[in-house]
């Protein structure tokens, strides 16, 4: 565990992320795969680039380079200062995004741009149309919330949201993108994405994306686990050949499940921590009332301090459902999501091994055809037929690669997603425990300045 | 009043019931088992819960060794209870040396209705007006965990036998720390009436701790809860129109009338808030628990070190629930029994003022008959009328000033009493908050290393 300036612990997810760019080169070796690997990356690229999608060749072939290099990098993301821009309904809240690295595709090694939360969803959705085909797990965006959004559009003041209802919500959201990017960052594929770089990068206001409002994050999530219900039926429909991918759908499954209900347990107790807080002040009050009105000094002096005590705890408490919301359940969600878009590429999987079948068919067919023509000793169709068993001879053979190099990528990206998941997992709890830690030596330290004023009672 | 320190002991429930004896026995109820492997609890359940429930510092209220009574000494204490369906039946148990006692060493059984009885008798003896009635103990609540244990039972399907086995003990041994709550508050009354140099020598207590009989103290009927209800509607009323009425002379009593009707007002509010509070606790407590459940499943579906570190966050989680659990019992316990019982014993209290002054009202009356006597009969030689008024003056005066001396010095003891009992708890609530914090914190520091180790 690196070491947190006590400052930072106001903002968790803030600090999660320097803490990851803390341990910067100890994270780099995970995230960029040994060199061996990136050769092989480079040529299955390439064959997907011709095969499935010629427009992005300069998008991807020169990222290769980058990810050759030693992989001593580091970036560091952060989301900061919410503010809003506009009036009314047409307002909107941007967020100061600021990026520290040393990666040498950026132009320089510490930059900031002012992004809005539909330019987080459009990359997202820009990374979802050019990679999720190739197998590589995109981490979610986090959800669009109209109730939220609207109260801060319709919040009276200019920049900075006034109450601490929505400035909680506008909190929760910052963490939630800051959490997005980083985990995007943290990619070596994604984070040299031309468009991603981009996003990072440039001064100038992207254009607007179309979609994100019609595909709300909370939309595609939901799409997400529909088309995750439906991978399963279709996977097992398809007869698997690979050990690998049975295993890793159940596996992938029982933990999203087993962390479904994980989440659940912990949104109750942030739930039952936040009423504590708010029930602990009413005491606090209650005391203090008692302490007004008791007639003897002592006594008097001793409630009124515990009051203060139990005014403290309130906020002690607020500040412990803090950490089990953002380093707890907000996590699991996180990790919820990327489960989600988990099961997207195995879908993608499932859908590029149907292709191959139907290309297989229709070589049959195409060969039966030509079978046909030869018994039938039709030369002039024979030529024509001939070419088309070509032609789909061809399309076999790319989308048997197509099938093989998803299948390689997703074990490679699952490999990646199994080790950061454990690292993350660690790190979080870890993390808690610290924050518990000093939570508690805050109650002994209230206490303790309340104990004299109880035993000075005569 | 003197005995007021005796009294705070109110939140040590007593170490004398040794022989707790539980059962839970409705017929619907799935676990009546228990009690028919034994009279006593889960040993496990027993240890937890009366772990939290009294803490070990509360070894002061024993009243440790049977020694050599003192003259006209009057011991009483609760030495058994039992639990039956929908009755708790208390072992009152006597040792005296005061004359009218035929036996030096009694045992009784003794209901909650009983003690209700004992205190309606008390309360309406004429002869006490000028006294703070020790309020009357709460009737014994157990539906809370009974409902508790009726629903483990019908989800006793879908947990594993181990969530099941620790979630009953769990019951169990909140059962049984309500279950001595109980017979502390009744032993408190009985302590404090024992205690009092006027109420120690009453009859109706001496046949209390002696007839071996029911004392023919029906369970209240509805019509008697309904009465009870007007009555005090009445007496609600009763207090407006006295306060509103009669000037009092006496700035003490009037200070101390208002004193006490705001004083309740805010014990009231801040024993429910608290209760709010303490019950909200453990529910952060029980969310530790599921979150240490669902740790423990996840544990199985991952490998190797992850899983080791998975199933050791999950041991984390369910002893800082324990922990949480336990800081809750004990404000539950220090602070808000404190203020629950204060704010029993300051409508006792406020009580007695209203008391004294109807007993004022009645006094101004005579005085007001008086004048009338005399007025009628001036000139008169010695006039049988106003005699008997003055007679009737001079009782009501008498009455009233004895009254007034008496309901001062019981005030002043209920302060006493009070700020002691405050000053007791306060601290044993800071020590303890400090005690588990502290506990927290080395466990916590523990399990940090042993995770590191781990990962």
């Amino acid at each position: 565990m690196e070491v947190e300036s006590p400052e930072h612990t106001r903002d968790f997810a803030e600090v999660d992320i320097n803490n990851g760019a803390a341990s910067g080169s100890e994270d780099e070796e995970e995230e960029v795969p040994a060199p061996g690997s990136v050769t092989l990356d480079r040529n299955e690229s390439d064959l997907f680039v011709s095969a499935l999608s010629p427009s992005s060749i300069g998008d991807i072939h020169p990222l290769q380079e980058v990810l050759t290099d030693d992989g001593d990098y580091f970036i560091s993301i952060v989301v900061s200062d919410p503010q809003k821009i506009g009036d009314g309904m047409g307002s909107y809240l941007a967020y100061k995004v600021t990026t520290k690295t040393n990666i040498p595709k950026f132009k320089r090694s510490e930059f900031s741009t002012l992004r809005r939360f539909s330019d987080f969803l459009g990359i997202h959705d820009l990374l979802v149309g050019k990679y999720m085909r190739l197998g590589r797990i995109i981490p979610p965006a986090p959800s669009k919330n109209i109730i939220g959004s609207t109260k801060v559009k319709i919040s009276p003041q200019q920049s900075e949201p006034g109450t601490p209802m929505t400035q909680e919500w506008v909190e929760i959201r910052r963490a939630a993108l800051e959490r997005f990017v980083h985990r995007t960052a943290q990619h070596p594929v994604l984070r040299v994405d031309l468009d991603f770089m981009n996003f990072l990068e440039s001064d100038q206001e992207l254009p607007r994306s179309v979609n994100t409002s019609a595909l709300s994050g909370a939309g595609v999530i939901r799409l997400f686990n529909k088309v995750g219900e439906t991978v399963n039926k279709i996977t097992y429909k398809m007869d698997e050949n690979d050990p690998w991918f049975d295993d890793k759908i159940t596996e992938v499954e029982s933990l999203d499940a087993n962390l479904q209900k994980l989440h659940n347990a912990m949104k109750s107790l942030v739930t039952s921590r936040r009423e504590l807080s708010l029930l602990t002040g009413l005491v606090a009050k209650s005391a203090a009332m008692l302490s007004t009105c008791e007639e003897h000094t002592g006594l008097s002096r001793a409630l009124s301090n515990l009051a203060d005590v139990e005014e403290k705890i309130e906020l002690l408490r607020s500040e412990q459902a803090n950490s089990d919301f953002f380093i707890l359940a907000e996590f699991i969600k996180d990790y919820l999501g990327l489960f989600g878009a988990i099961k997207c590429i195995f879908h993608e999987r499932v859908k590029a091994f149907q292709n191959w079948q139907y290309a297989q068919m229709q070589l049959s067919k195409r060969r039966e055809n030509r079978g046909r023509f030869e018994l039938a000793n039709r030369a002039d169709k024979l030529d024509q037929a001939q070419q088309e068993v070509d032609e789909w001879q061809g399309k076999v053979q790319r989308c048997q690669q197509q099938f093989d190099d998803i299948s390689a990528e997703i074990k490679r990206e699952m490999e990646r997603f199994e080790l950061t998941r454990v690292k993350d997992f660690k790190v979080n709890i870890i993390k808690y425990i610290e924050d518990q830690m000093a939570h508690q030596q805050q109650i002994v330290s209230y206490w303790e300045a309340f104990a004299p004023f109880a035993r000075e009672i005569v | 009043m003197m005995d007021g320190t005796d009294d705070s002991n109110l939140l040590n429930s007593p170490s004398t019931n040794n022989g707790a004896t539980m059962e839970i026995a409705s017929p619907t109820n799935p676990l009546a088992t228990p009690p028919a492997t034994g009279g006593a609890p889960a040993p496990s359940g027993a240890t937890n819960g009366s772990g939290s429930a009294t803490s070990p510092d509360s070894s002061s209220s024993a009243p440790a060794t049977p020694a050599v009574l003192g003259e006209n000494a009057l011991h009483v204490e609760i030495s058994d209870a039992l639990s039956e369906k929908e009755k708790v039946k208390f072992t009152v148990h006597t040792r005296t040396t005061l004359p009218g006692f035929s036996k030096k060493d009694n045992n009784v059984v003794r209901q909650h209705e009983e003690f209700v009885w004992l205190h309606d008798r008390i309360e309406e003896n004429d002869d006490y007006a000028g006294y703070i009635i020790p309020p009357c103990p709460p009737r014994p609540d157990f539906d809370a965990s009974r409902e508790k244990l009726q629903r483990l039972g019908e989800g006793e399907g879908n947990m594993t036998k181990e969530e099941f086995k620790k979630m009953k003990s769990e019951l169990e041994a909140e059962y049984l720390a309500t279950f001595k709550k109980t017979v502390a508050m009744h032993e408190v009354f009985l302590r404090r009436l024992a205690s009092h140099p006027v109420f120690r020598v009453d009859q109706h207590l001496k046949v209390f701790l002696e007839y071996d009989q029911d004392l023919c103290a029906k369970p209240r009927k509805k019509m008697a809860i309904f009465g009870g209800f007007v009555k005090s509607l009445g007496k609600t009323t009763d207090e407006i129109l006295l306060s509103a009425t009669v000037r009092d002379v006496n700035d003490f009593f009037e200070n101390e009338l208002q004193f006490l009707t705001e004083y309740h007002g805010h014990l009231r509010e801040a024993a429910l808030r608290t209760e709010k509070m303490t019950q909200r606790h453990k529910d952060v407590g029980d969310s530790h628990q599921k979150i240490s459940n669902a740790l423990t499943q996840l544990s199985t579906t991952e490998k190797g070190n992850v899983e080791t570190f998975v199933a050791k966050t999950a041991e984390i989680f369910e002893r800082i629930k324990n922990l949480e659990t336990r800081v809750a019992s004990d404000q539950d316990l220090k602070l808000g029994d404190t203020l629950r019982y204060y704010q029993r014993d300051s409508d006792a209290a406020k009580a007695l003022l209203i008391r004294r002054l109807r007993c004022l009202a009645a006094y101004e009356a005579a005085n007001r008959n008086l004048e009338k006597a005399r007025s009628k009969n001036k000139d008169v030689h010695a006039p049988l009328e106003v005699q008997e008024a003055e007679t009737a003056q001079a009782e009501a005066c008498e009455k009233f000033e004895s009254m007034s001396a008496c309901g001062k010095e019981e005030l002043i003891g209920f302060r006493n009493r009070r700020v002691a009992a405050f000053k007791k708890s306060l601290v044993e609530l800071s020590e303890l908050e400090i005690k588990h914090a502290k506990t927290q914190y080395e466990y916590l520091r523990q399990s940090l290393l042993a995770l590191k180790e781990i990962a």
